[in-house]
């Protein structure tokens, strides 16, 4: 690959793409699950939404 | 359509659409990069740095694919002010502005050994720099606001001012005179490009474009989370503050 001409700014590219993709579903992971313990956390409290059973935008 | 506008059939339904979406990314991608590193040929005057166009290309797509879909959530958020549009809109922007940084930077990267420089203030690379300047307005103003459904209507309006760019970096190309090369894919006449190069091409966008829609509905799904931990927690305060 390095043998390649300018395989620096390639190898660049992909790398960066990797990492960024890899930034997104990390990001999206971590936040679904810190909002999903704490919803957890406040139903075990015996909070529900107003029209409980269902699941919603409020 | 407006059935699926439902929260509770949205979150039904997102339980598969999210893997499906993921799966078909992971193997799209697995495929592209295949045709890409083993497949596809060296471009006869831009040799191997052609390769940096199968992340750059279908970057600059989505850069402006989410934008035009955060418009268009913007637009049920103001005229029908449906809740799952907001929350629609929201989860795009993160995505849009990753995507738009990327195709800036990758831009970068291919413009130094084919153009001899990183950066020229050209429309077209003007243009895209803006946009990414109005993704970051747009995460800055959600957020701005403790309340979303107070924040939904002053983002809509700077998305909807904001769409005014989109053409602008589409055909900033064909009204000025550029650095960057004109349209080649979606142009009248058909690609300029050969299907050697093109398949590759259309198989990372595909794989690309089904990573965006699996984070675009799982940030959503979130996003819908979010604003139910903040009701719980306002009646939470209120109980409190009541007994």
């Amino acid at each position: 690959m390095m043998d390649i001409p300018h395989a620096g700014y390639i190898l660049a590219s992909y790398l960066l793409a990797g990492v960024i993709v890899a930034g997104l579903v990390l990001l999206a992971v971590l936040d679904d699950r810190a909002q999903r313990k704490a919803l957890e956390k406040l139903e075990a409290q015996g909070l529900r939404r107003r029209s409980s059973g269902q699941t919603g935008v409020q | 359509m407006l059935r699926f506008a439902n929260p509770t059939l949205f979150l039904k339904l997102v339980r598969w659409l999210i893997p499906l979406a993921a799966g078909a990314s992971a193997v799209l991608l697995a495929w592209g990069l295949y045709l890409v590193f083993a497949v596809s040929p060296e471009d006869y005057q831009q040799g191997a740095t052609v390769r940096i166009m199968y992340i750059h290309v279908p970057a600059a797509w989505l850069a402006l694919s989410c934008y035009s879909l955060m418009a268009l959530s913007s637009v049920g958020s103001l005229v029908w002010k449906h809740p799952l549009a907001d929350v629609s809109a929201k989860a795009l922007a993160p995505i849009g502005a990753a995507f738009t940084f990327l195709c800036l930077v990758t831009g970068a990267l291919w413009g130094k050994p084919m153009w001899g420089t990183w950066w020229v203030w050209d429309a077209r690379l003007t243009s895209v720099l803006v946009l990414f300047l109005v993704y970051c307005g747009i995460m800055a103003l959600w957020t701005a606001f403790d309340d979303p459904a107070r924040a939904a209507r002053p983002v809509a309006i700077l998305t909807l001012f904001g769409f005014i760019n989109v053409p602008i970096v589409k055909f900033s190309v064909d009204w000025w005179n550029t650095l960057h090369q004109p349209a080649s894919v979606f142009r009248l006449g058909g690609p300029s490009i050969d299907p050697s190069m093109l398949t590759p091409l259309f198989v990372m966008a595909g794989g690309a474009t089904a990573l965006m829609l699996a984070l675009h509905l799982a940030g959503m799904r979130t996003e819908i989370m979010r604003r139910r931990v903040r009701n719980l927690s306002q009646q939470l305060a209120r109980q409190d503050g009541g007994s």
